[in-house]
């Protein structure tokens, strides 16, 4: 099947199985590895991308799906100065990553968390976190991060 | 210039990892690259008959399907046993579900995929042997029957505890079950291998990749010098990405085979029955004590649950029987152990690996002394540490304790926590049926960090306990440290860089370091048992040093001094008395490769240094959690964690802080939501990430943590290395506030995970007048 998508702000078109996941067409065919795999059941949140604004697991996600759709990955979030997005600069200076095999993922999630609810306590943090996990970092780091944004910011990033 | 070491710099790892430019193995894409994937045992223990691969061959872009006759070539996984080799492929028997049987090799992962489900293998199913239980009963079903037993390896106690616990005013018995824990790294495992006429270069997610050069060289009978590892950037191990996986081979082989580069990348379920499990212990302790609390002997057996071979799980119980006495004097210790076959995943190294079991089972020795005489357990602790003025302490089994002072730590910790108000809220909730019950637990902890010395390392199978690094000053006065640890998320880039800055007088971004590539990097040992900054670190600080000495006879001969007259400040270096007669690095550096301006000295800078320790470490801590327990649903929440801990110099707070908060989530998930199980028929049933509960943010608390420091005489830098510290503090911290929580209902031993199930059940028995 043919599709187009627009993915970070460029207009793509692929022919594709109607079987290929999106985050399979993002990394295998768009080369965009930013985007990780953690698992095969919906529940490690790597694979996180915003699908015209709202945060998604791409792994399941079909790539026919998201014809037509803006696609959002972390490698878009810094825009083409390639300096860092508020909440990438906040998880480094809180230490919000170790591996960064979540990260990604974790940021994408956190930049949709904001979205949302742009003045959210630390129990929110935590409980819209839930779909992301993370082995390293016990999470203090990521939920400091987030709410320093919050702050600052008021969560208007994006 | 201000000291590099003990600042909180943020990570020169970050921008990369933050803007989806990590190198994680399974990015990499090769020209002609193939996918491999394993067809894996479905059966817990069965003889292969036979295995139908015509289907799977005759899809379309599938290059081959291989079994282990197809590939003679195919060395076996070592094993420290002999005689009781696992096949990189199983032949003629399975042992555990998720053993490799076939391999596919195709264009994409999806065809792969659809591959492995048309192989079909035919099994003569044999008896399972899921559990320790079955493994040693009598007459029990053999994985090997040709060995006799499934004790793969045992060690008999070393002398007998019996009189010294008979003498004993009172005596009291534990069976701890420290249950089997996977270490699910948010990347799962992967290698790519390319193996052309000239090299085999193969990237790997794991923990070292001078290990896995020097064990391809042994299996393929390859020289060093044809083989070329690389680890880039690795998404978490957890000591599992140190053990050795079929991938290594097989891909190699295949590649060699087809003439194509293989990725062979794990996905989660496989990674959950693939990748070595942890923990998997039952310990039956003795212990004899007196009304004062104090501990007069200690009897302890540990049975290892290896899994279905003998690899990195023999080692473990041997950690824990070193590290059984905890921070105690402890008169009469004596420890034995065995490692036993079952058929269920290989148990290697988690977190840890072999301390925080003992760390477990000792502190809960303390609190179950504290129940029994009345004695508070912050008291039975105190009287029964070793003293600050005890070390080096030589423990039962001639292992020395470098350092401690852990009095120091648990002062600071209830400085911290308020104990006597807590203990006043906790009796006031007992009081109020409205409220969760609560419960205060503690945890001092002491284990091995900065892992060598050699002798110890080389009974392990490795090279060796040293740690290697160079240091190389390029002509515009910048370094590049090549250092032969290997992180997956510790963040040595900065913390070297911090060492090295000033030991060279130099900004830390004119430090670049570079790991994990063995054309890049001289030989090394790699990153496991805490030990790269302990050992790791001083190598780095030792070939600073030396790039620095031969620096400065450069500069004595520019400036026509004598070295032993030339001083270095803040980057510049100068004559001892006359400030203004200097030079700076830059000119130094690039002076140094100009013959023309050297007199007689020897062009270029690069020094490496290969550190030896002379001692293991011993970082220490105090930990406190506070938790509530639902009285009608015996749900645990954690309240507070507070922590104090010991690693000596801190090299930076920052990542300092991060190693243990990360250390202690992995212990909190143990205590409460972790456990890898098996039915009866050996299926597990946790071989997902929807089954196999990795706690997320929600179920961590906020944590309270501080250091203390008593340098370690084992190293310059007096640092301990700390990276396990967390996971082996949490557990019993946890476990002991829960036991405290419910300890006026007769409750005095719950077992990991404390499932609101299980919490509830003791909840009932005590109430029904039934020991829990
Ligand atoms: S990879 Fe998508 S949720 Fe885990
Ligand atoms: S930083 Fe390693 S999984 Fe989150």
């Amino acid at each position: 099947m043919r599709i187009e998508l627009t993915v970070n702000g460029r207009h793509e078109a692929a022919e594709v199985e109607p079987r290929l996941l999106l985050v399979h067409l993002l990394r295998e065919r768009l080369g965009l590895t930013g985007t990780n795999v953690g698992c095969d059941s919906t529940s490690c949140g790597a694979c996180t991308v915003l699908l015209d604004g709202q945060s998604v697991k791409s792994c399941t996600v079909l790539a026919v799906q998201a014809d037509g759709a803006e696609v959002t990955t972390i490698e878009g979030l810094s825009g083409a100065g390639g300096g860092l997005h508020p909440l990438q600069a906040a998880f480094q200076r809180h230490h919000a990553l170790q591996c960064g095999y979540c990260t990604p993922g974790m940021v994408m999630a956190a930049v949709s968390l904001l979205a949302e609810h742009p003045h959210p306590t630390e129990e929110e943090v935590r409980r819209g976190l839930e779909g992301n996990l993370c082995r390293c970092t016990g999470y203090q780091g990521i939920v400091d991060a987030i709410l320093e944004v919050a702050r600052t910011t008021g969560g208007a990033e994006r | 210039m201000t000291s590099m070491v003990g600042a909180a710099v943020i990570r020169k790892e970050d921008p990369n990892l933050l803007t989806g430019r990590g190198t994680y193995v399974d990015n990499l894409r090769l020209p002609g690259m193939l996918h491999m994937a394993f067809v894996r045992s479905a059966e817990a223990h069965a003889r292969i008959r036979g295995i139908e691969v015509g289907a799977a061959a005759a899809l379309p872009r599938v290059h081959g399907v291989f079994t282990a006759r197809d590939l003679p070539e195919l060395p076996p996984i070592p094993t420290v046993v002999p005689g009781l080799e696992r096949p990189s492929l199983a032949r003629d028997r399975v042992r555990f579900v998720g053993e490799p049987v076939a391999v596919v090799v195709a264009e994409d992962r999806y065809v792969a995929a659809d591959a492995v489900a048309r192989v079909t293998v035919d099994y003569e199913p044999l008896p399972p042997v899921p559990d320790l239980e079955t493994a040693l009963a009598e007459g029990a079903p053999l994985l090997f029957p040709e060995h006799g037993s499934n004790v793969y390896a045992e060690i008999p106690p070393a002398g007998d505890a019996e009189a010294a616990l008979a003498a004993a005013p009172r005596r009291a018995r534990l069976r701890l079950v420290n249950q089997r824990c996977a270490p699910a790294p948010m990347e799962p495992f992967g290698v790519v291998a390319d193996w052309g006429p000239k090299t085999l270069t193969v990237w790997a997610s794991c923990q070292s990749a001078h290990f896995v050069r020097g064990q391809l060289s042994k299996l393929l009978a390859v020289p060093y010098g044809g083989i070329r590892v690389i680890a880039p950037d690795v998404g978490g191990g957890f000591g599992a990405k140190q053990s050795w996986y079929p991938e290594y081979v097989v891909a190699a082989v295949l590649s060699r085979r087809l003439g194509r580069p293989i990725k062979a990348t794990e996905t989660r379920s496989e990674n959950l029955v693939a990748m070595t499990h942890g923990r998997a212990q039952v310990q039956e302790v003795e212990v004899g004590f007196d009304d004062s609390g104090r501990i007069l002997a200690l009897r302890v057996m540990v049975t290892q649950d290896a899994g279905a071979y003998p690899g990195d799980a023999v080692g473990l119980p041997m950690l824990t029987m070193i590290m059984s006495a905890g921070c105690y004097r402890i008169p009469t210790v004596v420890t034995g152990c065995r490692a036993v076959g079952t058929t269920t995943t290989p148990v290697g190294a988690y977190r840890g690996a072999g301390r925080p079991e003992a760390a477990y089972l000792i502190e809960r020795v303390i609190d179950l002394v504290s129940d029994e005489t009345g004695v508070d357990p912050i008291e039975v602790r105190r009287r029964n540490f070793l003293p600050a003025d005890a070390f080096p302490h030589t423990t039962h089994l001639g292992f020395v304790y470098d350092s401690g002072d852990y009095g120091k730590a648990l002062r600071r910790l209830l400085e911290m926590i308020d104990y006597e108000g807590l203990r006043r809220e906790q009796a006031a909730r007992r009081e109020d049926p409205t409220r969760p019950l609560m419960g205060i637990g503690f945890s001092t902890f002491v284990e091995m960090g900065g892992v060598g010395p050699s002798a110890m390392m080389e009974g392990l199978g490795m090279l060796g306990g040293w740690e290697s690094a160079r240091a190389r000053v390029n002509p515009d006065g910048t370094v590049t440290l090549a250092v032969g640890t290997s992180p997956h998320g510790q963040g040595h880039e900065t913390a070297f860089a911090q060492i090295a800055a000033d030991a060279l007088s130099l900004p830390l971004d004119r430090i670049e370091v570079v790991h994990g590539d063995t054309e890049v990097v001289q030989e090394g040992i790699g990153t496991f048992g805490s030990r790269s900054i302990a050992v790791g670190g001083e190598a780095v600080r030792r070939a600073s040093l030396r790039a620095r000495e031969k620096a400065t006879r450069v500069a004595a001969h520019l400036l026509e001094a004598a070295p032993e007259d030339v001083e270095l400040e803040d980057g510049r270096f100068f004559v001892r008395g006359s400030p203004d007669r200097g030079i700076g690095w830059e000119e130094v550096a690039n002076k140094a490769y100009r013959p023309t301006q050297l007199g007689d000295l020897e062009p270029g800078i690069e020094v490496a240094a290969f550190y030896e320790p002379g001692l293991t470490t011993c970082p220490s801590g105090a930990h406190c959690c506070v938790v509530g327990v639902d009285r009608e649903t015996g749900r645990v929440t954690i309240e507070r964690y507070v922590g104090v801990d010991d690693c000596g110099t801190v090299i930076n707070p920052l990542t300092a802080r991060g190693q243990v908060m990360g250390g202690v989530a992995q212990g909190i998930a143990q205590a409460l939501y972790e456990e890898v199980s098996y039915g009866e028929s050996g299926q597990p049933l946790t071989s997902t990430l929807a089954e196999y509960l990795v706690p997320s943010a929600a179920e961590m608390p906020r944590f309270e943590l501080e250091h203390v420091e008593t340098p370690t005489p084992a190293n310059s830098l007096g640092a301990k290395g700390l990276g396990e510290s967390g996971a082996t503090a949490a557990p019993q911290a946890v476990v002991n506030a829960v036991i405290d929580a419910l300890s006026h209902l007769g409750v005095r031993e719950l077992q990991m995970p404390l499932t609101p199930e299980r919490v509830w059940r003791a909840i009932q028995a005590a109430a029904n007048g039934g020991v829990a």
